[in-house]
């Protein structure tokens, strides 16, 4: 546990990639077995110790110190397991026995709820504060350590000398404590294989386009297709059986049991989830209700069906295609789509178009359409590869809308933020019964620098009328220049409306909150 | 009551039968000083008693006229002005840091300034003198607060320097007390190579130096190199005032470790808030548990708590049923992190 808990500490600090890398790396190195296995999955967030919820926290808050001064206490460090790991009142008499991670984990998982609390109860006790905050952080799954599970495999190829991709093949085969998997990293195994299985393959991501690019790429080397406002899915079809991931790769099947039935077809297809049918699309509201869903009745889903709209083949049969060139898949996908007929899957198609301008004028217009979020330009000599390269894949989204809003309410923020008010509530007018109010509408906590961050920070402290909790109510005074990439009717909220992807674009210290946006204005943007 | 003679006023803590502040905050005709941190030893009184360290202190900081008259009142010698008599207790917070032991009309006062418990090689260790009202800091004034055994934390440093040979590391310290210790602390642990210093910290290694406080060969930054980091400096320590950090003068080291010496350390949002890659936790205030202990050890009938998070141990220290309140003084709402 003593050397999990230094890593991870580590890693909370490590600037950069480079560095988390090299901790990860010497950790991986140094230790063994199971403790080593599910650190692994807990770094990336695929360590579920079901037992342990935040109820459980809350609880052993409450025997870690007086109420009051956890209180105190929890609002200056602003993260709830950190704050029972400090003030947890240590056995001194424990001190020098190291427990094992793989053994605590074991007996979490095997322990009914009320065993867990036990043995959670146990460990803090003798655990030095590094490793009760490595226990409570692991325990409740927020490890936020800014390491993905692509990094991780990057630290085992280089702590074990293999190849990235080998371990890339074959990693959502593995389930923690990966046994399999340091068995053939040290020497002990056979890689484990991988054919005939329906599993994830990392997605090709795309970078955001540029001014400066505009001018060095040629539109004709570029495959350009609309950006769909969907989810981006991955719909495997192998000997094993057919499986929809969502584009982080979770296993989405349950969900959407429609889509793994059968298809005529075997091998890997990336797309966009959308909402309706090829004929007749459906909101972005309504996929929602869908992705909402974990496991839908036969009659929900009738009455909100999806399909997938296909950008790219991955795999045909057991033949992987990622190597070719997008130009070459392209022509594999359209072939493919010719000969199977299938409601649940239609062709992303492509838009001509020989000049920026005219594109630009494409991408402004698609406004009209709410699912169309801007245009991707795809290099048509591009092979499959994971993640965003550079000068491959390019997004190229049409403008935000903006309007000016009020702030009205705001909280604190998460991690590095949490001694800042940095969560903000704004709203616009509206006219009711009772005069002109400002009814709340989005919220943001992104979009401002650091040096604004400040300034907020000390507004909401220097205007606090009320404080709910971790909320405080402002006075209505403050102008924010808000963006935000579309806005929809929505039911579950008050206003009626909801933004998508709200953020800051200026502050308007300058300007009076009479003269903010009302929600009326803000109704007309809903295509 | 010692409340009738002595009480809070702008300036700062006013002696009545004395006619002086302790560490005011504005020039004021006679001021008792703690100690050497610029929030309470500020130039321009009329006279000043204070240790002689931490006499010497002010003038290394505001050149030797920051008074027109200096007495110095070293550790244990008692001084006496009518029927008051004012002695000096070690603090264990800086070089020279002093308690401020005032007995009047049978009653004891002692303004502690700041202090800390914990080991520090460069310092006189505090020391327990039992009194009437104790005036404690509450700059750790939160249960959080649990300072860990500092030798760990040069262990901590030492270990990621292990990791990454190549880089320089930079330790941002206060220039007064935290520098020195820091750097006392390195050679404890076998560290014997030359220290590199920012300019900022010379004249107090310097003084140190002097008051039998070993540190080493400590070196001053090589010239920068144009556009670019000082090579040389790859692998080596560099320690520097924190607002150094991320300024233009830290260009020159080259791919730098930054650590920061501060109790506020042990808050995690606090270093990340700073980009702060190795945060050491050393305090030179007292830890929560050592607040609570030092009001046990001194057992004084009332705590007036000043300086810092007084909430929380206002609340404990009445739940405890001691007669506690808060001495609101002005010119003390510090920013996190201040020196102090
Ligand atoms: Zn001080
Ligand atoms: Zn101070």
């Amino acid at each position: 546990m003593k050397a999990f808990a230094t890593m991870l500490e580590n890693l909370v600090f490590s600037p950069g990639r480079n560095a988390k890398l090299a901790h990860l790396v010497a950790w991986l190195r140094s230790n063994s077995g199971d403790s080593r296995g599910f650190g692994v999955a807990a770094v990336t967030g695929d360590l579920s110790l079901p037992h342990v919820k935040g109820k459980m926290i809350r609880d052993l808050a409450a025997s870690a110190s007086d109420e009051t001064l956890f209180a105190l206490s929890y609002d200056f460090v602003g993260d709830l397991a950190e704050t029972v790991s400090l003030l947890w009142p240590q056995d001194h008499s424990h001190n020098d026995t190291d427990f094992a991670l793989g053994d605590i984990v074991r007996q979490i998982q095997g322990a009914t709820r009320k065993e867990a609390e036990a043995i959670m109860r146990f460990h803090l006790d003798r655990l030095d504060q590094t490793q009760r905050w490595a226990l409570l952080k692991l325990a409740t799954g927020g490890l936020r350590v800014g390491v993905s599970a692509r990094l991780m495999r990057i630290a085992l190829a280089q702590a074990f000398d293999q190849k990235v991709e080998d371990i890339e093949e074959i990693w959502p085969l593995l389930s923690p404590p990966y046994e399999p998997l340091f068995d053939w990293l040290e020497g002990r195994a056979m890689r484990p294989k991988s054919e005939g299985k329906a599993v994830f393959k990392p997605l090709m991501l795309a970078n955001p386009l540029e001014e400066a690019d505009r001018q060095k790429l040629a539109l004709s080397d570029y495959q350009i297709e609309w950006k769909w406002d969907g989810a981006r899915v991955q719909l495997v079809s192998a000997e094993e059986g057919v499986r929809l991931f969502s584009r982080s790769g979770d296993d989405i099947s349950a969900a959407f049991p429609e889509m793994v039935i059968d298809p005529s077809f075997k091998g890997v297809l990336d797309g966009e989830l959308l909402a309706g049918t090829p004929a007749s699309l459906g909101s972005f509201n309504d996929l929602q209700q869908r992705l909402n869903r974990k496991k839908p009745s036969g009659k929900f889903i009738t009455e909100n069906p999806v399909f997938i709209r296909c950008y790219d083949i991955l795999m045909q049969g057991g033949q992987d295609c990622r190597h070719l060139p997008l130009q070459q898949r392209r022509v594999m996908l359209e072939t493919l789509m010719g000969t199977i007929d299938d409601e649940r899957l239609d062709l992303s198609e492509m838009i001509a178009a020989d000049r920026w301008e005219a594109l630009d004028e494409m991408r402004t217009n698609c406004r009209a359409n709410s699912l169309i979020e801007g245009v991707m330009l795809k290099q048509k000599s591009s092979t499959y590869q994971l993640g965003r390269i550079k000068g491959q894949w390019y997004k190229w989204k049409r403008n935000p809308f903006y309007a000016d809003l009020v702030i009205m309410y705001a909280q604190r923020g998460h991690g590095k933020r949490s001694s800042k008010y940095s969560d903000f509530t704004f709203g616009a007018w509206q006219d009711t019964e009772d005069g002109r109010v400002i009814v709340p509408v989005g919220k943001a906590y992104s979009g401002f620098t650091d040096a604004e961050l400040q300034k907020l920070d000390k507004f909401v402290r220097d205007h606090t009328i009320a404080k709910f909790g971790p909320v405080r109510e402002v006075e209505q005074k403050l102008v924010i220049e808000a963006a935000f990439d579309s806005i929809h009717h929505s039911s579950r909220h008050k206003s009626g409306v909801a933004m998508r992807f709200p953020r800051f674009h200026a502050i308007r210290w300058d300007k009076d909150p009479e003269e903010a946006d009302t929600l009326d204005s803000l109704r007309r943007l809903i295509s | 009551m010692i409340s009738e003679w002595a009480y809070p006023r702008p300036e700062g803590l006013y002696i009545a039968p004395l006619d002086a502040y302790i560490d005011p905050v504005r020039p004021v005709a006679r001021a008792l000083i703690t100690h050497g941190h610029a929030d309470h030893a500020r130039a321009g009184h009329g006279q000043v008693i204070a240790t002689s360290q931490t006499l010497d202190i002010m003038g290394l900081r505001y050149g030797t006229d920051f008074t027109e008259n200096a007495i110095a009142l070293d550790y244990g010698q008692m001084r006496s002005e009518g029927a008051v008599q004012i002695t000096m207790a070690s603090a264990g917070h800086v070089l020279g840091s002093a308690q401020i032991v005032i007995d009047y009309q049978g009653k004891r006062l002692i303004a502690a300034g700041d202090y800390k418990r914990k080991y520090d090689p460069t310092v006189t260790p505090f020391e327990v003198v039992p009194c009437d009202v104790f005036i404690t800091e509450a700059t750790f004034g939160l249960p959080v607060f649990t300072h860990p055994d500092p030798m760990a934390e040069i262990e901590k440093l030492q270990n990621t320097r292990a990791l990454f040979p190549h880089r320089s590391c930079f330790i941002g310290a206060y220039a007064l007390g935290k520098a020195q210790r820091v750097i006392s602390l390195l050679r404890l642990s076998g560290y014997d190579a030359p220290i590199y210093i920012h300019g900022a910290l010379r004249a107090l290694c310097d003084y140190y130096e002097t008051q039998a406080v070993a540190l080493g060969t400590l070196l001053p930054l090589p010239e920068k190199p144009r556009g670019g980091a000082n090579k040389e400096l790859a692998g080596q320590i560099i320690i520097g005032p924190p607002s150094a950090i991320g300024s233009p003068w830290a260009n020159r080291l080259p791919d730098p470790i930054i650590c920061f010496a501060s109790g506020w350390m042990q808050v995690k949002a606090r270093a990340r808030q700073r980009s702060v890659e190795v945060p050491l936790i050393l305090s030179d205030h007292a830890d929560w548990t050592d607040i609570l202990q030092t009001i046990e050890d001194v057992n004084p009938s009332e705590v007036w708590v000043t300086h810092g998070n007084e909430e929380a141990l206002l609340y404990h220290l009445a739940k405890q049923g001691r007669d506690a309140k808060a001495l609101a003084m002005v010119g003390f709402e510090r920013a996190e992190g201040d020196e102090g």
